[in-house]
């Protein structure tokens, strides 16, 4: 799960790491009283959750309080990469001296945390990794030790951070990863820490996100999590328990399994169709989940074939016969569906779906070829 | 002969009482695994199984009494992290957990525990390991494998059952299969595979199955490259998936272009490996070799 900009800064802020003052304002009005209230020029930063928000026009530096509220409403209500603007941070406007990067994140390969530095932070830190790598410095945490202050200093020393500034840089890196372990982080960045005109360290943008997995430790922040910005179909998924992406094309996919789910995307493109979706319904799912991953296939647009592809072994053919079943009672469709089942109870699934009239196969390439066959050729 | 497990496999499973965990538990039995005993906290004493296996309070007093070698972990994710410790500390050398959820960060003290040990950890979120028609410690179907030379090692679940089955509808028959995990972080990777299989008398090629995400693949490349006689046949989920989500920065940081299907397949064909289409090509490559 990942956080905002203003959730993570107040995770910052709850961690003595600096960041400017300031608050969100949903209205230009409010935009206005807190430019007022700050009385400094102020940035206005649309609260969504993408990359490159900047360069798509949702940060803007206003002079004034008046300026404040005419940016606001250019930026409110519009739409920033195809998110719906509901709210915007707006802070006290910092001078920059320098932009640095600073994170804690997990290294699966070698199967621990890192603390990630350079001297050259910013929206192109990518870029930086990418052209010159040397730039990046990264240091491995023992688990067991937790980050220890020499680590951070000598991090201090490689990315040339002034000396004067050392003893609250380490401070950062410590508070940071204290974080990173109370809220079960995946990931706490701080791009840009600018280094002020006037020799300060504050944490300008800053990035969290939570373990999925952990999140039964964090009821607090699950109330926290921000719907407003994501597809409806995302959230009916997440309710289900199903993992859901929305893809381009017209042939919609239900399988079990996030790498069989992959592998049937592959098939059919390779016989030339689009998977429409990825949905994987995990191992051991209901008749209602099943039936919850259909509602939420049938009810996107774009979908003109179902293919239905279950290997069972925990999950049972059965069950998802009758999750099948159950829908097409409930709902309406003329769209063709494509089934396969093997594996655990398959003659049972069979037996269910037998006189509902659907097309089955008995292979993954005979599936991916019917489907691709009864799909019109997407418009592209 | 098969890799990691054999006739020598006393096994001891950890959330036996569980309802997971007693139906697989009776699976593996009836399959003509040695299950010798199962664990769960407070239920020690008791029986399973129509009598046949004991129940004990602790892994420790598990091991003691029954000189169990190889355990399998079906507890819930949020003790899942303990009953590997609890396993390692008893001294198990074969840890195969099958619970998917564990979070991340007490995967990395488990990581950091079990690198100074003499212990081989399969999973978290693994469906276990077959040497069909013998043993068998996991949830792969046994009805889907059958009994040959070719090693399948893969990061996924079911897509490692639909590729064992379309080697057995093709008459081709597996030494042992293992699927590794599917989680960020887990106990083994293909390359400790790759080299159990490189030793093993009964296999005579390996089948790897990969997908998008992480490096592993590409490490593997690397390792066959220099390391495997045998031939290995290789397959990567994601061909289509849509630009991996990125953990923020500092993941395109770590990783680089290092982790999508296009990668992997070079260095994997660039290693000597060839690479199928889809799974259902893999019995074909098999047969051309």
């Amino acid at each position: 799960m990942r956080l905002h900009e203003y959730q993570s800064k107040e995770v910052f802020s709850n961690y003595q790491i600096p960041i400017p003052r300031g608050r969100l304002a949903s209205t230009p009005e409010e935009a206005k009283l807190i430019a007022e209230e700050l009385n400094t020029p102020v940035v206005l930063k649309a609260q969504v959750l993408v990359g490159g928000r900047g360069k798509a026009g949702g940060i803007r530096l206003v002079k004034s309080p008046d300026e404040a509220e005419e940016e606001a409403s250019k930026v409110l209500g519009n739409r920033i990469m195809d998110i719906p603007v509901r709210r915007l941070l707006v802070e006290e406007a910092v001078n920059i001296q320098q932009e640095i990067y600073v994170g804690l994140t997990v290294d699966r390969e070698r199967g621990e945390t890192l603390l990630i530095a350079s001297s050259e932070g910013g929206i192109d830190i990518e870029e930086v990794a990418r052209v010159s790598p040397e730039k990046i410095v990264r240091i491995g945490v023992n688990p067991l030790l937790g980050l220890r202050d020499f680590q951070a200093r000598n991090m201090a020393t490689e990315i040339e951070i002034p000396r004067p500034l050392w003893r609250s840089f380490i401070a950062i890196c410590q508070n940071l990863y204290q974080a990173y372990l109370d809220l079960d982080a995946t990931l706490t960045e701080i791009n840009p820490l600018v280094i002020t005109t006037d020799n300060h360290l504050i944490a300008l943008d800053g990035k969290v996100i939570i373990d999925d997995n952990a999140l039964f430790r964090h009821p607090d922040l699950v109330d926290k999590r921000d719907i407003s910005a994501e597809a409806p179909e995302e959230i009916e998924a997440r309710k289900f328990g199903l993992a859901y992406i929305k893809l381009t094309g017209n042939i919609g996919c239900l399988v079990n399994g996030a790498g069989l789910a992959m592998a049937t995307m592959d098939i059919i493109q390779h016989k030339g169709g689009q998977p429409a979706n990825f949905l994987d319904i995990g191992g051991g799912a209901s008749s209602e989940k099943v039936a919850a991953a259909l509602r939420i296939i049938l009810a996107d647009p774009q979908v003109e074939t179902v293919l239905i592809n279950i290997f069972g072994g925990i999950t049972r053919c059965d069950e998802v016969a009758t999750g099948i079943k159950h829908t097409l009672q409930t709902i309406e469709t003329d769209i063709p569906f494509i089934i396969r089942l093997v594996g655990t109870n398959e003659m049972e699934g069979r037996q269910i779906l037998a006189d509902a009239a659907l097309e089955t196969a008995e292979t993954l390439q005979e599936a991916a070829e019917k489907a691709v066959n009864l799909s019109p050729e997407p418009v592209s | 002969m098969s890799i990691l497990i054999n006739g020598s496999t006393r096994l001891l499973v950890q959330g036996i009482t569980g309802h997971e965990g007693l139906f697989h538990a009776q699976q593996m039995l009836a399959y003509g695994t040695n299950i010798v005993a199962g664990v769960t906290p407070g239920k020690g004493g008791e029986w399973v199984m129509d009598g046949k296996v004991p129940v004990f309070d602790s892994v420790r007093t598990g091991v003691e009494v029954t000189g169990a070698n190889t355990s399998i972990i079906f507890v819930p994710a949020r003790f899942a992290a303990d009953a590997i410790l609890e396993a390692v500390d008893a001294g198990i050398e074969l840890i195969v957990c099958i619970t998917e959820g564990i979070p991340i960060k007490e995967m990395l003290l488990v990581k950091h525990v079990i690198q100074d040990q003499n212990v081989c950890l399969i999973g978290p979120n693994s469906p276990g390991l077959i040497s069909p028609d013998h043993v068998k410690v996991g949830i792969i179907p046994g009805s889907i494998t059958k009994k040959g030379n070719v090693g399948v090692i893969s990061r996924s679940g079911t897509l490692t059952y639909e590729v064992v089955y379309a080697l057995k509808q093709a008459g081709i028959g597996t030494s042992t299969c293992i699927g590794l995990g599917g989680d960020p972080i887990v106990g083994t990777t293909f390359n400790e595979i790759l080299s159990h299989f490189e030793g093993d008398s009964q296999t005579d090629l390996v089948v790897m199955i990969g997908e998008i995400g992480g490096r592993e693949e590409e490490n593997a490349a690397t390792f066959i490259a220099s390391n495997m006689t045998k031939p290995v046949i290789g397959f990567i989920a994601g061909q289509a998936a849509p630009p991996n989500k990125r953990m923020g920065h500092a993941g395109a940081i770590i990783e680089g272009s290092v982790g999508t299907a296009e990668v992997k397949i070079s260095a994997l064909k660039n290693a000597g490996v060839q690479v199928a289409k889809y799974p259902e090509e893999i019995p074909d490559l098999v047969k051309s070799l």
